[in-house]
């Protein structure tokens, strides 16, 4: 993860790109002060948009991950800046640098092998059936071809091979 | 106005069963023109698959909403995140072509092709919009004399530029269409604050996750009300097996009964709480049922 070959200049010029309305900060605190998140993490989004654009370390902050996209920083922000956007934007490319939490590793599986992050089970089987409702949903749990168009779309994507090299090689940004 | 099409995304036919059948028998109770999505899949997720990668992000967004603009109908969604995602992926399409032409590339190989010509509609801004709180109040057959929390959740209404539902710092619609059900809605403090779920923060961050939780938990205790009410299957989650997951970590118990509004207008438009999946298996929700039942 913290091979050093995954941050090179390319990856800097991608931050640059994806922040450059984070120059806009003044640092007056009141997106650290209007984020839940912060109150029980060690988020502090300040920081990071003081960081964005000018460090691939940010790609290693744990924080970046702590964000749970509420916007109230965005929305509050006396300049306009779109943090969130641009904060979804650097999750992006750190996940394209190799960087993906084993957690959020396995949701990806789940989507690539069923189409859904939270797929069905026995146990909802059986509730869906003593309600009334089919055992299985009307979604590509059901159909099966409509299934496979999902799984030639994340291929032609690309996401099976980014999910399958992140936390491994720590390769360069491909994308 | 065109039809629409339920989109039902992971977690409602999955998970919570239940907001699917109450949503099934509020639209058709309401006489709104719906019908099945079939062969949809995850939205996807905004928080995790959009962070990790934009293209694949919006690609498969594109799909579910062409199974949508094949009916010719619009797309009905019944959670925030899903929402978020059709609804800005939809925008997305419809705003800027190298998108729409990078998306269909990939589309090309299933055969199929967006447009671009559909909407995208979310139940609580559909019923509030389309509907408004007195003629939902005119379909009531049973008055809910309840104290309710009502939890926006942060996508329904933010980015509000994108929106377009007003401010989110204190808005007023989701509040009238459960006061037009009969029950009343309580103010808290942080009301607005977000469950703590999203961004995928709950997956790779539990007990973060679970303290922002526990602090709105907090407050609706507080104001003693009957239930919490909302509008996103994923809030829904956290703010009730949450209490559970809670409880296992620090022994703080809670015991507030949580609905979906599509449940809580089920059961005023008079479907029984079983049909409606409310007491399935959720013991705090015996409470409400009592305090119903004793109201009849
Ligand atoms: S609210 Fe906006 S201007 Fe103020 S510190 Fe945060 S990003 Fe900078």
């Amino acid at each position: 993860m913290d091979d050093k070959n995954a941050t090179g200049k390319d990856t800097l010029d991608k931050l640059t790109e994806v922040s450059t309305d984070a120059l806009k900060c003044m640092q007056c605190g009141i997106c650290s002060s209007s984020c839940p998140s912060g109150r029980h993490t060690s988020l502090n989004i300040r920081k990071l948009v003081k960081m964005a654009g000018k460090t691939t370390d940010i790609l290693d902050s744990a924080e970046l991950w702590m964000c749970t996209t509420c916007y109230n920083c965005q929305e509050r922000c006396p300049r306009g800046i779109d943090i969130v956007e641009i904060l979804l934007d650097i999750r992006a490319i750190s996940a394209h640098n190799g960087r993906i939490l084993p957690e959020h590793k396995e949701v990806c599986a789940m989507l690539i092998e069923h189409g859904h992050a939270v797929p069905i089970n026995e146990e909802n089987k059986m509730k869906r059936t003593g309600i009334g409702l089919e055992e299985l949903p009307e979604t590509v749990h059901k159909y099966k071809d409509e299934l496979e168009e999902v799984k030639v779309l994340l291929s032609s994507c690309g996401f099976e091979e980014l999910v399958m090299q992140a936390g491994i090689s720590g390769k360069e940004d491909s994308a | 106005m065109k039809g629409l099409s339920l989109f039902l995304g992971c977690l409602v036919p999955n998970r919570y069963p239940g907001i699917e059948m109450a949503t099934k028998l509020c639209l058709a109770k309401l006489d709104i023109d719906c019908v099945d999505l079939e062969g949809a899949s995850c939205c996807p997720a905004p928080g995790v698959f959009r962070s990790f990668d934009r293209t694949t992000w919006l690609t498969l967004a594109s799909r579910n909403i062409v199974l949508s603009e094949q009916k010719d109908r619009d797309m009905l969604t019944i959670c925030n995140g899903c929402f978020s995602t059709l609804e800005d992926a939809n925008r997305s399409i419809k705003e800027d072509e190298e998108s729409k032409e990078d998306v269909n590339r990939h589309l090309e190989k299933i055969g199929r092709e967006i447009r671009g010509d559909i909407n995208v509609r979310h139940i609580i801004e559909y019923l509030y919009q389309e509907y408004g709180p007195e003629k939902i109040a005119s379909y009531v057959e049973r008055q809910l004399n309840i104290r309710v929390a009502v939890h926006y959740g942060c996508h329904l209404i933010k980015p509000t530029k994108d929106r377009g539902l007003g401010s989110f710092e204190r808005p007023a619609f989701f509040d009238e269409l459960v006061t037009a059900l009969g029950a009343s809605s309580v103010e808290y403090p942080d009301k607005m604050a977000c469950c703590g779920a999203g961004g995928g923060v709950r997956s790779a961050m539990k007990d973060r996750s679970l303290g922002m939780t526990e602090a709105k938990l907090a407050r609706i205790e507080e104001t003693g009300v009957d239930c919490i009410v909302n509008s996103c299957p994923f809030c829904h989650m956290q703010l009730d097996a949450g209490q559970t997951e809670i409880k296992e970590k620090n022994g703080a118990e809670f015991n507030i009964p949580v609905l979906h509004y599509t449940q809580l207008l089920g059961l005023a438009l008079g479907f029984p709480a079983e049909m409606l999946g409310i007491d399935t298996g959720i013991e705090k929700n015996r409470k409400l049922m009592d305090l119903l039942d004793s109201q009849v």
